[in-house]
């Protein structure tokens, strides 16, 4: 690979600082004495507490799971952290009241805590370490109806709710890293949207890992109930270690009748070093149930960090005339391991989805589509359309693909296409020969084959995503 | 045309140049002034295609000898991007499919680049597509091609109107056009050559890379160069290339020989 394109993916990671903070941070090591601590500290009732050590009683007997196209030394699960929040931990009245350093770490995430910002129009909760520190908007997003909170706040002031729908997507046992999450989750974001509501501006969770040896499992709930809907986003980032941390979250989705929920991501975990050294493991189950008739789900995702990512945002369709959708561009540099894809369950008639996936390999990186299409004996007349196209940036990374089509209607339509690319030496000297320097030329042509997908994000999400993937690339093009 | 006053654009002297460690170039010389049309022709293989490419600066090619200065810059000190600022523009043979980079979106940004090159102002997107659109007649080009991928599914004929489009838009000094005729019909040809002649004036200079003479019907040379083994072995007038025409490239080589054997 020349080197102009090998410099273009090389752009030094910018989130990867560390902020001094003190912190409450549990002993390494996890038991039932682990969760009992997690469950004590926030004030859990009884239910919440069972249904940890259900879970912890589930993940003992599991194995980790062998199957995805990733590799990395085993993980020890003693040596993790499983509580790190920030110091001193109580409710907070405003944000006035947030410990200024936070603000700060906050500030250079660009992550818009303070309502009067220029970003503002986002509501935003944050997540730092193990709990969440801050909601904005709250108060206005209550005027109509619309919870939205720490899932704490929420096991607090809304018991019912929680206990309603917590697991319902993705069971206690449903695998090795939702079971764990399950047992040992601190926090994460709560959002109830009312019947006929529909929310009147973007929901965000941003998370941030600070802490050295700690894991982060949030965990997630968003429920939209008859006829309402929201468009939530997600963003991620933490500071460089050596060591690699693990991510493993929960994200529950359901979706009444009528109802409409688009969830977006930008993951940025620190990736580790162009030796492959440190990064996060990113293990992570997202689950959209569409439990009501004509309701959709939309998953759309940017993971460009991360040492390892393992993540399937799914759809369950079970609602007649229910719609999945499913939009990704997975990007991987140096010696990151992405296995990331979805699967769409067609339970119900006339249920519809559709998979745009695109995945960028560049350095000696490893980035597999995994994909399942299960079209179930009830779900007549469903249809799937599914688009997977990698795109390779030099000669020592690979793309892969790996689709699973099960059709068991015979009414049922399924469409699947692939296609590989590759960025070359030619494209580039046609870029220059008109005046266009290599990395604006890369960013040109990924941005072109991203298009699809960032077409699906929020507007400033998208311009997120557009300078994110270019800098990510920097230097990675010759 | 030759003009009396004109100034020296570009100047090759003894330039070699190799791709993968075998040598192309072996001693080219040329010398090309403002307002001049030059064509250089000469058998397959005779290095026509690659000096386009080193001018351009192609990273394939490596330059082993040699100097080429560009309106008083040394041009090989110079990256490729950089070239193409100065004003050295080169229509390709075979224009390269960019997938998914709208066409309009490329054009506008390589004027913009060259634009802010010359201390003058950006387009946006709607001032530029008015420009465009107009730029685009002279070619008798539709303007759906703006919203395409940049050459994506072009006919051969339809990728070179795009050539020559961008050296419309980007108003280069020196336009070197490889190869520009092969794949047109003759309808094509008419409104290519027409374009090109549209373009030229006393401050810029063509080098029009061909086999064939029939280009020059359109693009009338004021210089007729003979490409053998690497090197410029007879240069003549435009009627060198009717002789071309009618007696192949055979003789050429066998002159040069006879005149060697003189010398020698």
């Amino acid at each position: 690979m020349s080197t102009t394109l090998q410099n273009l993916v090389n752009q030094p990671y910018q989130h990867g600082f560390v902020s001094d903070i003190e912190s409450d941070v549990a002993p390494k090591g996890l038991s039932e004495d682990t969760i009992r601590l997690i469950s004590a500290k926030k004030n859990e009732p009884e239910w919440l507490l069972e249904l940890r050590l259900k879970a912890y009683q589930q993940w003992l007997k599991m194995e980790e799971p062998q199957w995805p196209n990733v590799h990395y030394p085993k993980i020890d699960f003693q040596a993790i952290s499983y509580y790190s929040a920030p110091k001193p931990k109580k409710t907070l009245a405003s944000m006035d009241e947030v410990d200024p350093e936070l603000l700060r770490t906050f500030e250079k995430l660009g992550v818009p805590m303070n309502e009067r910002a220029k970003l503002a129009g986002v509501a935003v909760d944050v997540i730092f370490d193990s709990v969440s520190v801050a909601t904005t908007y709250k108060a206005k997003l209550a005027e109509v109806g619309i919870i939205f909170c720490s899932i704490s706040e929420a096991v607090r002031d809304h018991p019912d709710l929680v206990r309603k729908y917590l697991g319902s997507v993705v069971p206690v046992g449903d695998n090795y890293y939702a079971a764990l999450n399950s047992a040992v989750f601190t926090d994460g974001s709560f959002c109830f949207i009312p019947k006929g509501v529909k929310c009147p501006m973007d929901l965000s969770t941003y998370f941030r890992i600070n802490t050295e040896n700690s894991g982060q499992f949030e965990r997630t709930l968003i429920i939209a109930e008859e006829g309402a809907s929201v468009s939530y986003l997600e963003g991620c980032t933490a500071p460089k270690f050596d060591t690699n941390q693990l991510h493993a979250a929960v994200v529950e989705l359901v979706a009444l009748d009528n109802a409409d929920i688009k969830y977006s991501t930008v993951q940025n975990w620190y990736a580790g070093d162009e030796n492959g050294l440190g990064g996060i493991y990113n293990f992570v189950t997202k689950r959209g149930l569409c439990k009501g008739v004509n309701s959709r789900i939309s998953w759309t995702q940017v993971e460009t960090g991360s040492a390892i990512t393992w993540k399937y945002p799914s759809c369950v369709l079970r609602g007649d005339n229910s719609v999945g959708e499913f939009y990704s561009v997975a990007l991987t540099n140096h010696y990151q391991q992405a296995d990331t894809g979805t699967k769409m369950i067609h339970l119900g008639k006339n249920t519809r989805s559709t998979i745009v996936s695109k995945g960028i390999s560049a350095g000696h990186s490893n980035n597999s589509y995994r994909g399942l299409v299960r079209i179930a004996p009830t779900a007549a007349g469903a249809r799937n359309y599914s688009q997977c196209d990698s795109m390779l940036i030099g000669e020592q990374c690979g793309a892969n693909t790996f689709p699973y089509i099960q059709v068991n209607n015979p009414s049922a339509k399924v469409e699947h296409e692939a296609s590989t690319s590759k960025i070359g030496e030619d494209q580039l000297f046609y870029f220059a020969q008109r005046g266009i320097g290599a990395e604006e030329a890369v960013s040109m042509i990924i941005n072109g084959f991203c298009k699809d997908v960032f077409q699906q994000l929020p507007m400033e999400f998208a311009v997120e995503a557009t300078k994110l993937l270019g800098l990510k690339l920097e230097g990675s093009v010759g | 045309m030759i003009y009396q006053d004109s100034k020296t654009l570009l100047t090759v002297r003894k330039l070699h140049a190799t791709v993968n460690g075998i040598e192309i170039l072996k001693g080219m010389d040329l010398t090309i002034k403002s307002g001049e049309v030059h064509a250089i022709m000469g058998p397959n293989g005779s290095g026509k295609s690659t000096f386009s490419k080193v001018l351009a600066g192609h990273p394939s090619y490596e330059v082993s000898g040699g100097e080429v200065e560009f309106e008083g810059r040394n041009l090989l000190d110079l990256k490729p991007e950089e070239r193409a600022r100065a004003g050295v523009f080169l229509g390709f043979q075979y224009p390269i499919e960019i997938p998914g980079v709208a066409n309009s979106q490329f054009l506008r940004l390589a004027y913009n680049t060259v634009q802010t090159e010359r201390g003058k102002d950006e387009l946006d997107p709607l001032e530029f597509d008015d420009f465009v659109r107009e730029k685009m007649k002279l070619l008798e080009m539709n303007p759906d091609f703006l919203d395409r991928s940049v050459n994506e599914g072009f006919s051969g004929g339809e990728k070179k109107r795009n050539e020559i489009l961008q050296m419309a838009l980007l108003e280069p000094r020196l336009a070197i056009l490889d190869e520009t005729d092969s794949g047109l019909d003759i309808d094509a040809l008419r409104i290519v050559a027409g374009g090109v002649n549209q373009l030229a004036n006393k401050d810029n200079a063509i080098v029009l890379v061909t086999h064939y003479q029939r280009l020059l019907n359109y693009i009338v040379p004021d210089y007729v160069h003979v490409m053998e083994s690497g090197r410029i072995v007879k240069t003549g007038g435009k009627e060198l290339a009717l002789e071309l025409e009618a007696r192949g490239y055979d003789w050429v080589g066998a002159e040069v020989k006879a005149n060697a054997r003189v010398n020698a």
